[in-house]
């Protein structure tokens, strides 16, 4: 059967770890120590330690603000206004802003996260454009860290939404908006009442693919604050690799990986909803 | 570059207002209104610009510092200090290892999984198919974990055929999903006349559905080696020794040893690690005039 290699594929190293870690998440499994060699049976104690660890709840806030700011309100919203704005631009326009939006997209995730990492520091080029400006500059990795990795990711990831939207956009009929123009409706209400509705499902589809996406950010993060300073920009992934890999709590660090895990796959769930049922 | 851009708005673009029944009489206002949205653009695209412009300098700059400026003496001697066998070779020999066995097996797997999927009315077709694509939208970052502890118990932390093979499971689901579309799009006729001559399905899959397929198998492929090169957290996890790692891992060893002094090697080897990637980009969108790069814009 020509289907068993991708079944047994995503079986192991998909379902497989994914059901390995619901079982994980009722033991004391951890890398070292005592627990290392005699995992037992701990019951709901990681769930009752998790929804009272004051870190957990830390970093479900920072990831919402994370998701929300970076994802919905600035690729999304970039993403679409980029787009409406580049309707009916010559060439030249279009390639100039399109290149440098691409290729934040296209350089790898570590790359991009040195990149902001050198644009935001002390010493960087944000400070001196600001000092030229005779506005003080500031260490932004440390004062607003959210607000840094927010504005990396959404460098990073708006061309995504902007592509998204320059198809949905493409394939909005000329005439109907033209029609609206000759009834004499203002642009703002245009974009409202005419163009907004007639891409409603590229919007519905762009919004939970870009949440599904930052929510496992990790690399960007990790690199540029590492999730500091203290827990100030601790994201769920960086809490859960934190707790797994250098305190060496591997069941804790699971448990953590299955609040991530039951998010995205509400998420997915609408994803599926969103495109599912045309395509398959 | 030549940037993927989506699919030109009818009439190819920029000629679209020309056409359009405005009377030109009423055109300052629009003209006006036109200037201040160019100039949100250009603004919109050197903030977009600077940092990358930034890596751009500072790797020709031997005297490299944080600050965007032009290098008074500019010249290729942080490529000279990264370009040795350590620093930059084996790391990309071992990403490039890494990255084409990952892209190999996903499209062979791929491929053959979807071959029925697309062909066959099966039982359980539809419900294959939507967990694929809900394994699409899990987050893999949350996988790692698990996967760790698995790879722990079956002795495949730190092999690279370990690494590869989940590397090539995270990217099965988008590329069966995309090979399954592609395959609906090569019409069942020209099996049927390799099932009269008396062809299995194996046999008219593979010469004759999949030289057609080509193109698509492809550019999975190409994605998927995309995909793994970038991908900095599971080797990172799942590889130890240091004649194992990947570029991407050896490069934030490298930027936490020497980043903080030599931020123009640290440059240098940030483009060396890009270019693969930004080339493969620039052939797979020249070929499919960017329409593709929606489909596989779902990174893992």
């Amino acid at each position: 059967m020509p289907l068993a290699p991708a079944v047994v594929l995503l079986g192991v190293f998909f379902a497989g770890p994914v059901v390995w870690s619901v079982l994980l998440s009722f033991t004391d499994a951890s890398l070292t120590g005592s627990a290392a060699r005699g995992t037992s049976f701990v019951g709901l104690d990681n769930v009752v330690t998790l929804v009272q660890d004051p870190a957990v709840w830390n970093a479900v806030v920072i990831t919402v603000v994370f998701v929300v700011g970076s994802a919905v309100i600035g690729q999304n919203g970039l993403g679409l206004a980029l787009a409406l704005m580049l309707r009916g631009r010559g060439t030249a326009v279009r390639s100039l802003v399109t290149l440098p939006v691409m290729a934040a997209y296209v350089v790898p995730e570590i790359v991009a996260a040195f990149v902001w990492y050198a644009f935001l520091n002390p010493e960087g080029t944000l400070n001196t454009a600001l000092g030229g400006l005779g506005l003080p500059g500031q260490s932004w990795l440390f004062t607003v860290p959210v607000l840094a990795v927010v504005l990396a990711n959404i460098w990073r990831g708006t061309a995504f939404s902007m592509l998204i939207y320059l198809a949905a956009l493409s394939q909005v009929p000329a005439d109907v908006d033209e029609q609206a123009q000759v009834d004499g409706a203002s642009g703002w209400t245009r974009l409202r009442y005419v163009t907004i509705p007639m891409i409603r499902r590229a919007i519905g589809t762009n919004l939970v693919l870009v949440t599904l996406q930052t929510l496992q950010v990790f690399t960007l993060i990790f690199v540029m604050t590492a999730g500091g300073p203290g827990d100030k920009s601790e994201t769920l992934p960086l809490l859960m690799y934190e707790q797994a890999f250098q305190y060496a709590a591997l069941g804790y660090g699971t448990a953590i990986a299955l609040v991530l895990l039951a998010i995205g796959a509400v998420f997915s769930l609408g994803y599926i909803r969103a495109i599912g049922k045309e395509e398959i | 570059m030549a940037a993927p851009t989506a699919p030109r708005t009818r009439a190819g673009g920029g000629a679209g207002r020309a056409g359009r029944p405005v009377p030109s009489v009423a055109s300052p206002r629009r003209r006006a209104s036109d200037v201040l949205v160019t100039a949100v653009l250009v603004v919109v695209a050197v903030c977009f610009a600077v940092p990358l412009l930034w890596l751009l300098l500072a790797a020709v700059d031997p005297g490299a510092t944080l600050q965007l400026r032009v290098p008074d003496e500019p010249g290729l001697d942080n490529f000279a200090a990264v370009l040795t066998p350590e620093t930059t070779l084996r790391p990309l020999l071992n990403s490039l290892v890494l990255c084409l066995s990952a892209a190999a097996i996903t499209v062979v797997v791929a491929t053959l999984a979807a071959y029925p999927l697309s062909r066959y009315q099966l039982r359980y077709g539809r419900p294959f198919l939507y967990t694929v694509l809900f394994a699409t939208g899990l987050p893999l970052t949350a996988v790692m974990v698990p996967v760790y502890s698995l790879f722990a118990r079956l002795d495949l932390v730190d092999t690279r055929y370990g690494t590869v093979l989940f590397l090539a499971a995270t990217s099965l689901p988008i590329a069966v999903w995309l090979l399954k579309s592609f395959m609906d799009g090569v019409p069942v006729e020209l099996e049927e006349a390799a099932w009269t001559d008396g062809a299995s399905a194996m046999q008219s899959l593979r010469s004759v559905v999949a030289p057609l397929m080509l193109p698509g198998m492809l550019v999975v492929g190409i994605f998927t080696f995309i995909t793994a090169w970038g991908n900095f957290f599971v080797p990172f996890v799942l590889l130890l020794s240091e004649d194992k790692l990947p570029a991407a891992v050896t490069i934030y060893q490298f930027f936490g040893q020497y980043g903080a002094a030599a931020y123009g090697q640290l440059a240098a080897y940030s483009l060396l690690y890009t270019l693969p990637v930004v080339v493969l980009y620039l052939v797979v969108s020249r070929w499919l005039g960017g329409a593709f790069t929606l489909g596989g814009g779902v990174k893992g």
